[in-house]
């Protein structure tokens, strides 16, 4: 098991345990515990709508590709450590990392 | 005023198919949707996707599926609002209703499909203070008439495609241009990161790298625009325009006033035909929540099904329905 710390736009902070072994990246993970995130494109790097900063363990993840740096480029909120979460596949390196979420959507209760 | 049968509001995927269900049943659309183009998210955030779900096409571009569509379409000839936000639905005392768009633009119809996907797509906004306050007092987030722009003093900010692209053209119509954006880099299409550089370099603009607007004032209308470095000093910058192009994001928009049942931003329906708590209003396609309900393009397909033939009965009250199958006579034959 991966163990991440996810802070919502509220600020508050879950632990999430996740299978390292199921191929899932965080856009996927966030998605199944049920923060709202859009990822409107369906994990292309294509509409920034799962935009995170890493709080902590940064260095440890992947570098950037293209696609992602194109698209981060674009978000008006995007700092040095930003990343998109459809681009993290979960891995023993992501173990300890802290994100926060930037593009979680507010939700309208009728 | 426009009149129609069905005023569809969305003209995604799932939108255009609902006017070839409605067309089947003989039922005129017209389709209204705040983006300039058909298509919704599909022509707008990636048209070159791949989608492999769609029964028989084993692989799809996006934009590959909305022009097949627009062709399976075309025998029903809808009429289109393009690039308008539905603002306001007023129900008349015979049942039918009045929509009313942002440009004021009245549509009259006896139903309306909502098919809104994740909504309306809106300008993404920076974390700049009193932005809001500005808008359309000096702020805008889109380029509709260049014209507006002639001999003024113009500041934008962005490092994507559009800030390029606009930088280049408002170069040779205001007065001066002023590009700020975040990085010293661009990763837009690389000719136009060019073309900017060139122009700096000419003097013909002003590009302001590794910094980002914090700050804008003004008095009743902008005249200047706060920046500040990556070395955290700020200078003031006097501007008639600031244009910020930072891409879309979409939001459920004017429809949460409506007064349809909303749960977690999409809108509660009943899975007999896909209607809503008003009657005569259904919601189709990523926009509408269900028990079981997947966000997939084909449910979507299915559910415009279900709700022209539901509409029907709206539009004809006084018509038997006969359930007929296209592959008798062609879709013309219905």
């Amino acid at each position: 098991m991966i163990n991440i710390t996810v802070l919502n736009k509220a600020g508050e902070e879950r632990e999430l345990e996740v299978p390292e072994d199921m191929g899932l990246n965080l856009m996927e993970i966030l998605k199944a515990n049920e923060y709202n995130v859009l990822a409107t494109c369906g994990g292309m790097a294509m509409c920034g709508t799962c935009h995170v900063q890493v709080l902590e363990g940064m260095d440890n993840l992947a570098a950037h590709s293209d696609a992602e740096l194109d698209m981060l480029d674009t978000l008006p909120d995007a700092e040095s450590n930003s990343r998109l979460a459809c681009q993290l596949r979960v891995d023993e390196n992501m173990h300890g990392a802290v994100f926060k979420l930037c593009a979680e959507e507010d939700v309208e209760v009728a | 005023m426009i009149t129609t049968d069905i005023c569809i509001i969305g003209a995604g995927p799932v939108g255009l198919f609902a006017v070839f269900e409605a067309g089947l049943l003989k039922m005129r659309c017209h389709l209204v949707d705040a983006l300039p183009q058909v298509g919704g998210q599909l022509s707008e955030i990636y048209p070159y996707k791949p989608i492999y779900d769609i029964p028989g096409a084993p692989e799809i571009k996006a934009q590959e599926l909305v022009d097949n569509l627009k062709k399976q379409i075309a025998p029903f000839a809808p009429t289109f609002t393009l690039g308008e936000r539905v603002e306001t639905i007023e129900r008349q005392e015979d049942k039918s209703f009045i929509v009313t768009t942002s440009d004021h633009t009245k549509i009259h119809c006896k139903v309306i499909t909502i098919a809104g996907g994740l909504g309306c797509f809106e300008p993404r906004k920076p974390a700049i203070e009193q932005l809001e306050a500005f808008e359309g007092k000096g702020v805008t987030y889109m380029v509709k008439d260049p014209e507006l722009f002639r001999d003024k003093h113009i500041v934008l900010a962005g490092g994507g495609d559009s800030a390029l692209d606009w930088t280049i053209y408002l170069s040779n119509v205001a007065k001066s241009v002023t590009l700020v954006h975040r990085g010293d880099t661009f990763r837009g299409a690389p000719d136009s990161a060019e073309k900017v550089f060139h122009l700096a370099e000419a003097g013909k603009i002003n590009l302001v790298l590794k910094s980002n607007i914090v700050k804008i004032n003004g008095n009743g209308k902008l005249n200047e625009v706060l920046i500040e470095g990556s070395d955290k000093t700020v200078t003031t910058m006097a501007t008639d325009y600031l244009i910020p192009l930072f891409g879309l994001s979409p939001k459920l928009g004017p429809i949460a006033d409506w007064g349809l049942n909303i749960d977690k931003s999409a809108i509660s329906v009943n899975t007999f035909d896909y209607s809503t708590n008003i009657e005569g209003i259904y919601a189709i396609g990523d926009i509408n929540t269900y028990p079981g309900k997947l966000k997939l393009i084909l449910c979507g397909f299915h559910e415009s099904a279900l709700m022209a033939h539901s509409a029907f009965k709206h539009v004809y009250p006084n018509q038997r329905l006969s359930f007929k199958y296209t592959t008798v006579n062609g879709v013309n034959a219905f």
